[in-house]
């Protein structure tokens, strides 16, 4: 660059920034990010809100760590709190008190951290829940949606290991269940239980090892996915509903100057400030009523943090013996019996595998079964995918079962019915309950699209009472306006597509299997609208008036 | 929905069928027209929201200073009580969360109602083309060739062997992670074993005292420790295997299998409080139907059938700890547990 054709700018503004992107090169990233169309809806908001709860979760952390003591030495406990001055327990707990009672603040900044923490989690599954549902997942997104979904399991193994920190009676316990879980793992379980506490549980190490996961290798794995997910979004470009103007090439929304980086620049304040008022006003985990670990007492009505209540749940609703039948399996070999414990590994592993499995794999299952390889930016909306939002409601359901059975008890006592029937109640729905839930959510998905259907047909109800010349009565129908009509028009119309030979002819099994599952996701289907069928409506009955003989329902 | 009827779905016209192509599409109308906001047309409008968005940035300044207030006023350090304590954090979470909330608000209320809402559009590029992906392979084929990956297979299989071993040692590394200096066999062989052993009293947890079998009534259970447990160098570990329920019934109504006969005294029986599913310590006793439940995940044991499984997760009884009464009539155990107590393993057996 020569000096003559230089840029000398006048203002001094002019003059910083000439200064940075003459050694950084930030015009170009202004140039890229400046006037960037971001589409504005408000579910995209709850990947923002997982997003700002993780920075609340490292602003409010790193204060924590300034005054917490992960040890598991034995200590006396003179702390401000009066009720437990006198009381042995471990370094991390009495710092932990400290925190709550002699830091100013301290209290605040933990239920901050608690708080955040449970939100990041929820707003973290609500997001993916949202991809789901509205198919954003498809090509090309696909990586990014494992990303994102490796994301929920660090964003609940850092969960987990914060939880059991404060090495309080209720944290204990919790530790005490993973223990158990652990041992119950083949072969190496027992081991593996050993090097984790470092000796038997609960040792004087564990607290220490999760500490040191719990602020450096979780966190740090988790910003990097974040890198990762954000460039993604940025090189794909996000995703948008359907509409009038929105088409599978373009980007219709609000430019990132001025008014997106207001908006989701000020929704990070609105996030802080919700987040300070629970803090302020909600307690959480007041560990001065659970009182230090020791494992004997346990208080009733124990509940994990609410994103692990699905596994423990399936613990609490798999039986552990059945008549004479025990499913802690004895299995005689050469050198001795070994146990296979049945009863922990099915309702600890398989549930939560299989659910993850689905989940990572359901892109590649998707495109599997309706050869649909495009990309895709327009979004659906959840009634016009009926298979897919049936399909995730399956798994809602599946898991709320087990979510819901990890409050048995409290159930149970709060609505006075017996604990037993309540376990058998949910035994079934865990089985039934998905398979409930798929059949009705495809009916209401069906239903909603007839709806549309006879929307676009008919026209909306314009409220008016006509009375005819014979004395009847109708109500007047208004024919919508384009832009709605092209809304409820314009979807994927997924068929079902039987099994195609392959270049030589032959149907292959996994083709067959493709047809099966094809055909169950669509033999039932609404088409859209076409003009053609809309102009026979008003050829049958008159623009407004509309009697039908015609029907516009679909059956098998 | 109106008054028109419905028509069977067996003769249904518009019903899509599996087969059916459909063809024809509504065009796009492309974006609606603009709606004008308020503020857009009439200048007063955009003067209050204006004043709206200063009163929410107000809002959040006195937001912060009660944050303060509430910092150095209503906290005191040391002599704090409980009610003032919860005072404090409430105030704390007020001041800040005005503090935040009156910013973000503001900003959001002056982006929707003060900044262009016009949509605007982009178009979307294609993430990568075939020509660059043509150089790509290419470039990536040039490397490898210039590499002599391929040409040179012995480079290659001891490069994969190397790099194959390379990591197992890091999973070694590891095994020190276990800090009691035991062997693979005394790691296993130590589960088998509590500190109960023959002589021992059984004490009440927590206050040490021995117990005489003749305070036991019918009905009470007891939490039990061995004698002596604080003074063992963990006494922590000891206790999470060691702890004990002690319960006396009617000896009519209990069924004693081979062997266990002289294991209670006078209908006086122990057993591991540890529960056989994943560890929770059982703290329910339910003295009329004689269940012992497991508050974290309902296993049940039925005390008169030496509290094997009824219901819930656990799959084998509870260890029971053989006790007798020494001879200043206090309650001590005859020998350590006869299996190792608590959640099954897979070399328990």
């Amino acid at each position: 660059m020569s000096a003559s054709n230089e840029y000398t700018p006048s203002t001094a503004t002019g003059r910083i920034a000439n200064f940075v992107d003459s050694r950084v090169g930030a015009s170009g990233i202004i140039k890229e990010f400046g006037r960037k169309i971001f589409p504005d809806h408000w579910s995209f908001m709850f990947g923002e809100v997982a997003m700002y709860t993780f920075v609340l979760l490292l602003l409010s952390g790193t204060f924590l760590t300034f005054f917490f003591d992960p040890s598991m030495a034995h200590v006396v406990y003179d702390g401000s709190y009066v009720p437990m001055k006198g009381l042995g327990m471990s370094t991390a707990m009495a710092s932990t008190m400290d925190i709550s009672f002699d830091v100013r603040g301290g209290l605040f900044m933990r239920q901050v951290h608690h708080w955040s923490a449970l939100l990041f989690v929820a707003s973290l599954s609500v997001h993916m829940l949202r991809v789901f549902f509205t198919g954003a997942f498809r090509r090309p997104r696909e990586l990014n949606w494992v990303v994102g979904g490796v994301l929920l399991i660090m964003g609940m193994a850092a969960g987990f290991t914060g939880y059991s920190l404060p090495d309080d009676l209720l944290s204990g316990n919790g530790l005490r269940i993973i223990d158990g879980v652990m041992k119950a793992l083949p072969i190496v379980g027992t081991y593996l239980s050993m090097f984790f506490f470092g000796g038997e549980f609960p040792g004087e190490h564990v607290i220490q090892r999760l500490y040191s996961l719990h602020i450096m290798i979780v966190p740090a794995v988790i910003i990097l996915l974040i890198v990762i997910h954000l460039f993604m979004v940025v090189t794909h470009k996000h995703t948008q509903y359907p509409g009038p103007g929105r088409t599978n090439d373009n980007v219709v929304g609000f430019p990132v100057g001025p008014v997106y980086a207001a908006k989701a620049g000020g929704f990070f304040f609105i996030v802080f400030g919700i987040v300070a008022l629970i803090a302020g006003l909600f307690q959480i985990n007041p560990i001065w009523n659970y009182g230090p670990y020791d494992p004997s007492p346990v208080s009733a009505g124990t509940q994990p943090d609410w994103y692990i209540g699905f596994v423990d749940g399936a613990l609490r609703l798999m039986p552990g013996v059945l008549g004479n039948f025990s499913f802690e399996w004895n299995i005689p070999f050469p050198w001795g019996t070994n146990t296979l414990v049945l009863s922990v590994l099915l309702p600890a592993l398989v549930p939560a595998g299989a659910i993850f499995a689905v989940m990572f794999a359901w892109p590649w299952i998707e495109r599997w079964v309706t050869k649909d390889n495009r990309e895709h930016h327009l979004l659906d909306r959840p009634r016009n995918a009926p298979f897919r939002t049936a399909m995730g409601m399956a798994g809602v359901t599946l898991y709320s079962v087990m979510w819901a059975a990890a409050s048995s008890d409290l159930i149970a006592t709060h609505f006075h019915v017996a604990l037993n029937d309540v376990t058998y109640w949910l035994r079934a729905l865990f089985f039934l309950g998905p398979i409930f839930a798929f059949w009705l959510t495809r009916r209401i998905c069906l239903s909603l699209q007839r709806k549309d259907r006879e929307i676009v047909l008919h026209g909306r109800e314009a409220g008016i009472i006509q009375m005819s010349p014979e004395g009847a009565f109708t109500e007047k129908h208004e024919e919508i306006d384009v832009y709605k009509r092209y809304l409820l028009t314009n979807f994927v119309d997924r068929q079902y597509i039987p099994a195609e030979p392959d270049a030589a002819g032959h149907i292959s099994g996994s083709e067959k299997r493709r047809a099966m599952i094809s055909k169950f996701f669509f033999e039932d289907r609404v088409a859209p609208v076409t003009p053609s069928e809309l102009e026979a409506a008003h050829a049958a009955h008159g623009h407004h008036e509309v009697e039908g003989d015609k029907a516009d329902s679909i059956e098998k | 929905m109106g008054d028109h009827s419905h028509g069977s779905p067996e003769n249904s016209g518009t019903v899509a069928k599996a087969d059916d192509v459909a063809q024809d599409r509504f065009p796009d109308p492309g974006l609606p027209p603009h709606r004008p906001r308020l503020a857009d047309r009439d200048p007063r409008a955009a003067k209050r929201h204006e004043r709206q968005v200063a009163l929410l940035f107000t809002i959040s300044i006195i937001g912060t200073l009660f944050f303060f207030v509430a910092y150095f006023v209503l906290g005191h350090l040391g002599e704090m009580t409980f009610a003032e304590l919860r005072v404090q954090n409430a105030a704390l979470g007020l001041g800040t969360g005005f503090a935040m909330l009156g910013i973000g608000v503001g900003v959001v209320h002056w982006a929707k109602t003060l900044m262009p809402d016009h949509e605007l559009m982009e178009m979307r590029h294609e993430i990568s083309s075939e020509a660059d992906r043509q150089d790509a392979v290419e470039i990536v084929d040039t490397i490898v060739e210039e590499s002599g990956i391929k040409r040179r297979p012995l480079i290659r299989n001891t490069l994969i062997g190397a790099i194959a071993l390379a990591p197992i040692p890091a999973v070694f590394m590891f095994r020190d992670l276990d800090r009691t200096g035991k062997n693979a066999h005394q790691m296993i062989d130590q589960m088998r074993h509590t500190m109960w052993d023959k002589g021992i009293r059984l004490t009440r947890d927590p206050s040490g005292t021995p117990i005489k079998a003749s305070d036991v009534q019918i009905g009470s259970a007891f939490h039990v420790v061995p004698e002596g447990i604080e003074e063992t160098e963990n006494p922590l570990n000891e206790k999470a295997k060691a702890v004990v329920l002690l319960m006396r019934m009617d000896p009519a109504e209990m069924q004693i299998s081979e062997g266990r006969e002289d294991w209670n005294v006078d209908g006086i029986v122990a057993y591991s409080k540890i529960c056989t599913h994943v560890g929770c310590p059982i703290a329910l006793y339910e003295q009329h139907t004689h269940h012992l439940l497991c508050p974290c995940h309902q296993s049940t044991f039925d005390l008169t059938q030496e509290c094997k499984v009824v219901f819930g997760p656990a799959g084998h009884a509870l260890p029971q700890l053989p006790i007798t009464v020494d001879a200043d009539g206090y309650l001590v155990a005859q020998s350590d547990f006869h299996e190792p107590v608590g959640p099954a393993y897979w070399e328990r057996g």
